[in-house]
């Protein structure tokens, strides 16, 4: 086993990549969340002036890249990779965004936890000196979720409590390598986690789906870098909602771990209880929006040193679950430090 | 240690919020009784203009299926359905708007492959059913109704 790797699986980075910037883009609803005045740009109309949801969704992930790489005064066009991911089947959204920027591209599917996957395979890419400059992207829309995993928007059905609601958002991180003065983030540490699945077949629960893969990938992350709850100043979940976090807790209070203190759920923080989301937000846009406009400033500026993102996804396509599979829920995890800028 | 999956089903219901009956139920009983006391007025309505009790029940259902599906293309159905649940699903209404919203919904994929061809992608399930059980009970009643 070369030196990048410590414990059974998680990679530590020897020249740990910088986030040099980064930007939230959001809809209607983000707007009116907890989290509305942070983002970098906001699209009251739903279709974002596109003439379908999908057009809509390209939009965002357009405008997500277009503003992080504006912010370190590059074109699109001096970026080495795109790592990009989103909902749609074949990931369309990624790949038509990426369309005309000439940038070389790689298409992620991770459901929910997809931001993380890019920004650990970004990581490892920058760590290893196989690209310079790296876009971690990725975006969900409600309705285009909405249409391919539920039924259309108008149809008069109902939600049950432990249903999730798709963020209308993306996320976009541009990640440089080491010796980047300019970079206030680091990535010091990632961890690709298994698939688990308890058989939960509710897809209206994916929060329970994904808390075993959460609890998984880090367990694992704290015992290979010999770290606890504590040494973070935040352990953020990708989107568990509600009843994810729930189960999330307990999971760790069987094994003796209290990571109440300093855990919290991207899902209940970009939503609030008012805005009638049932068990909080989901989708790819979710961990990737939090991140950008809400933790990632705040490792800028210091009032937060050292996080974990571990976003979780529910792997299940409409047919896998109309078969009666159960969910095999997944989650990575990326540690993130203030990095000094120098 | 980990947890069986036996064990982590168990810890599912008990953290699952579950869906609370008695609102929903009172809510389905208010809205649907008033969708059909509609219904109702309606039909009083075609009859006083002069229709048959026959022709005046038809055109109350065209007139609660219209009126549905305009309130779909209004996004009004889906709101008022939130709340309603089975109050709105279960009349003539609920159908119309079954049949309305996909047609909607899927018209950017064109009106041959999107519209037409997902209008009854909720509803054909019960129309195949509904057919065919109306086809089991024609036959049985020409075999041994009497006819």
């Amino acid at each position: 086993m070369n030196g990048k790797r410590v414990g059974e699986s998680t990679i530590r980075l020897e020249r740990p990549p910088r986030v040099r910037a980064w930007a939230a883009v959001g809809g209607k609803k983000e707007k009116e969340g907890p989290l509305g005045a942070k983002f970098d740009k906001l699209f009251p109309d739903t279709m974002c002036g596109e003439k379908t949801w999908e057009q809509a969704e390209v939009h965002l992930q357009k405008a997500a890249v277009r503003t992080a790489a504006n912010k370190c005064h590059l074109p699109v066009s001096a970026l080495d990779l795109m790592i990009a991911g989103d909902l749609l089947g074949q990931c369309v959204a990624s790949s038509y965004a990426a369309r005309g920027t000439q940038v070389p591209y790689l298409g992620l599917y991770g459901a929910c936890s997809t931001m993380a996957e890019s920004l650990a395979l970004s990581a490892c890419l920058l760590d290893g000196g196989y690209a310079q400059r790296v876009c971690a992207v990725a975006s969900s829309h409600f309705c285009t979720a909405e249409r391919q995993y539920r039924f259309p928007l108008a149809y008069g059905g109902q939600r049950t409590p432990t249903a999730q609601w798709t963020a209308t958002a993306a996320g976009a991180c541009i990640l440089t390598q080491a010796a980047d003065d300019c970079a206030p983030v680091r990535i010091t540490h990632v961890c690709f986690g298994k698939i688990c699945d308890l058989g939960v077949t509710d897809a209206n629960n994916m929060g329970a789906a994904m808390a075993p893969a959460a609890h998984s990938t880090l367990r694992a992350l704290l015992r290979d870098t010999d770290t606890k709850p504590s040494d973070y100043d935040g352990i953020f979940t990708g989107d568990l909602g509600e009843v994810g976090t729930r189960l999330l807790h307990e999971l760790f209070r069987r094994d003796g771990i209290d990571i109440s203190g300093v855990h919290e759920d991207c899902g209940r923080l970009l939503f609030s209880k008012q805005q009638d989301v049932h068990a909080g937000g989901s989708g790819c846009g979710c961990a990737a929006s939090v991140l950008c406009a809400h933790l990632l400033p705040q490792l800028a500026d210091g009032s937060l040193h050292r996080i974990v993102l571990a976003a979780t996804g529910a792997l299940m396509s409409p047919t896998s679950v109309q078969q009666g599979e159960s969910i095999p829920g997944i989650c990575h995890a990326v540690v993130f430090e203030s990095g000094e800028k120098r | 240690m980990d947890v069986t999956p036996q064990e982590y089903t168990s810890m599912v219901q008990k953290q699952s919020d579950p869906s609370p009956m008695l609102r929903d139920m009172a809510w389905a009983f208010v809205v649907g009784g008033a969708i059909c006391t509609l219904g109702q007025a309606v039909l009083e309505f075609w009859k006083f203009t002069g229709l048959g009790q026959k022709d005046a029940a038809i055109a109350t259902s065209i007139t609660l299926i219209a009126l549905a599906a305009l309130l779909t293309g209004l996004h009004v159905y889906e709101k008022l359905a939130k709340h309603a649940g089975a109050g709105t699903l279960v009349p003539i209404t609920g159908f119309s708007n079954s049949v309305a919203s996909p047609a909607l919904e899927f018209k950017s994929e064109g009106l041959v492959l999107g519209t037409a061809a997902k209008m009854f992608i909720i509803a054909g399930p019960v129309l195949v059913y509904g057919i065919g059980a109306s086809i089991v009970y024609g036959i049985l009643l020409v075999l041994f109704g009497g006819y």
